[in-house]
């Protein structure tokens, strides 16, 4: 069942893969600068991110505040830029966390095969299963909400998307005649994994990691939005369309507008450039 | 009713018995270990229901009395075994905050999450594939369709329903913002919006899962066949390719029913439907931990549920599953 899933991410990639090379491109200079805008936000924002001006209240875009403010007065752009570090860093963590679990977990399976295989592969089908955001809810009803406990628990959940890409890949190569000439020449396998194999799976490893982003970021927005991960009033995408909530019911609705729109667009960034370097990169399909 | 000749058509072999009962004992197995993970997770989680319950004023001897109640001060595994005999019997103890039986406070609510979760599940079976079909017939239903599902797939569900409820709540008045109702029709009139927020991303998936399965058929010899020997375009795709591209499309809309069980959590929240997704947020935040248990119970027993049915569907229907055993 597992496996039908895994189709379906591969026809939308394959399709997104289709678009060639203007879609590369374009997808990673979007990538990209939404990522420096991640980094540089807080510095570049022109007024403090939670400074509330009651004066200024529930203003449409002008001048001095290109995207308005929302109902406490707080400048809507400035709360954009500000959130964009946090709500890249959580799935960034998860992203590094399902990377490292699952590599390691492909790898080392691969290169033993036999039962330890099976065992791993099994553990996989079962955690293909788990449902991501009631996991990180209940992590958080576990650990408090917050950062780290949705990131914790993203990061687990992640892992089989991970480990499956790489354990095919990892099995492929574990059979090249390069590795049984380095076993002959008497280096470890440990040695082997790291220093050989772990570089040949890499390109798709990025891949997966850059593809996995985007759902990572959609999660992670999900759970600061019922209120379980970042806590108002730090500025966060997925807060941000929280607090907009009340703006929205009353006819006002930029700020929900303007986190929505700024998810849905690195979404779709990353989307489309996981599959572009998911295809150039010799992965499957 | 008589059946003198040898059965023609694929041998069932004893592996297909097997294998039933394998699938079934494995979710029998992943719901158990699921209840212990919840359970033992949720028992270590911080905040004492004591104090909970009796407030900070209560005496010594009155915490005293309330833990021993509540078996709180015996050991971790017959605490557990407790809770599990009495879940299985439908008695999943009393809530903390309302003092209620947790079945009572469940019950009703499970009836409103199910009704939005059978809403969106006919949106993503029938726009979904409807969709799907319609991109791997034709070239140009193809651009369109991707274009949709590309969205789709990026939209968030919590996104889609802040945006639905901008549009048809606020600005045209179509639909209520929130709540879940009362009565069958306004029950459906209110589920509207969250069904199609529910919907969005499983119904991308299962027309873009549909779209290349019908594709990757209509391009089989089988079908230029029949269409060479002037077979009409509409039967061949009723009879041949709709056919046997309907094994990916069950089991992804299955899994994606799987799915909106779990998304309930966060589009109930956002709706303010008063079902069992938007009672477990609730329930979190006040640390009422018997009703957290009892409602992630519930959505995992359902979750694995819903995909195992889909595996025996799947090991029933086809030939090669079968013979795989």
């Amino acid at each position: 069942m597992a496996v039908t899933w895994a189709a379906a991410g591969i026809a939308t990639r394959r399709r997104f893969a289709a678009m060639g090379r203007p879609a590369l491109i374009a997808s990673a200079a979007a990538a990209g600068a939404l990522a420096l805008v991640a980094v540089i936000g807080p510095w570049i924002a022109p007024y403090d991110p939670n400074a509330t001006d009651v004066l200024a209240a529930g203003q449409d875009p002008s001048a001095q505040h290109l995207l308005g403010t929302d109902s406490l007065g707080r400048d809507i752009l400035s709360r954009a830029l500000a959130g964009a570090r946090l709500s890249f860093a959580g799935p960034a963590m998860i992203v590094l966390i399902s990377t490292v679990l699952g590599t390691a977990l492909a790898i080392f399976s691969a290169w033993h095969g036999g039962w330890i295989d099976r065992m791993a592969n099994r553990l996989l089908n079962v955690m293909f299963a788990v449902p991501g955001v009631l996991v990180a809810v209940l992590s958080s009803a576990v650990f408090g909400a917050g950062f780290w406990a949705p990131v914790l628990a993203l990061g687990v959940v992640y892992t089989p998307y991970m480990a499956r890409v790489v354990r095919s890949m990892a099995i492929r190569e574990r059979h090249q005649g390069y590795v049984e000439s380095l076993q002959l020449a008497g280096m470890s396998s440990w040695r082997i994994g790291v220093r050989h194999l772990a570089p040949n799976v890499m390109p798709i490893v990025v891949a997966q990691a850059t593809y996995g982003f985007g759902s990572a970021l959609a999660d992670f927005a999900a759970v600061s939005f019922i209120g379980l991960g970042i806590q108002p009033p730090q500025a966060e995408w997925g807060v941000m369309v929280s607090d907009g909530r009340s703006e929205l019911l009353d006819g006002a609705p930029q700020q929900t507008l303007v986190a929505g729109t700024l998810i849905v667009v690195t979404v779709i960034a990353f989307n489309i450039l996981g599959a572009q370097l998911s295809t150039r990169s010799g992965g499957r399909r | 009713m008589k059946d003198p000749e040898p059965r023609r058509g694929p041998v069932p072999r004893k592996g297909a018995a097997r294998r039933i009962v394998t699938t079934v004992l494995g979710a029998a197995a992943t719901i158990l270990a699921a209840s212990f993970v919840i359970f033992a997770g949720l028992s270590a989680a911080p905040g004492d229901p004591v104090a909970q319950i009796l407030g900070a004023k209560a005496t010594d001897q009155a915490r005293a009395s309330m833990r021993q109640r509540l078996g709180l001060d015996d050991p971790f595994l017959e605490r557990y075994w407790h809770w599990l005999t009495g879940a299985l019997h439908g008695d999943f103890g009393v809530s903390f905050t309302s003092r209620q039986d947790v079945t009572a406070l469940i019950g009703p609510r499970l009836a409103t999450t199910f009704l939005l979760v059978a809403m969106a599940a006919l949106l993503v079976v029938v726009v979904g594939v409807g969709l799907g079909v319609v991109g791997g017939v034709s070239a140009r239903g193809r651009a369109v369709v991707s274009t949709l599902v590309g969205l789709g797939v990026a939209v968030p569900g919590f996104v889609a329903a802040n945006a639905l409820i901008g549009i048809f709540a606020v600005e045209l008045g179509w639909f209520p913002t929130y709540g879940s109702g009362h009565g069958f029709g306004d029950r459906v009139w209110h589920l509207t919006l969250p069904a199609i927020a529910l919907s969005i991303g499983y119904g991308a998936y299962v027309s873009q899962l549909t779209s290349a399965a019908v594709s990757e058929e209509s391009e089989k010899e089988y079908v230029m066949t029949a269409r060479g020997r002037g077979v009409p375009s509409g039967i061949v795709l009723r009879h041949h390719t709709l056919r046997n591209a309907a094994m990916p499309v069950l089991t992804a809309s299955g899994l994606a029913v799987a799915g909106l069980v779990a998304g309930t959590v966060v589009v109930e929240q956002i709706f303010a439907v008063d079902g069992i997704g938007a009672l477990l947020i609730r329930s979190i935040s006040s640390k009422d931990y018997p009703v957290v248990t009892a409602v992630s119970l519930i959505i995992v027993t359902v979750f694995v549920l819903v995909t195992t049915v889909i595996d025996l569907i799947q090991t029933a229907l086809d030939p090669r599953e079968r013979a795989k055993a």
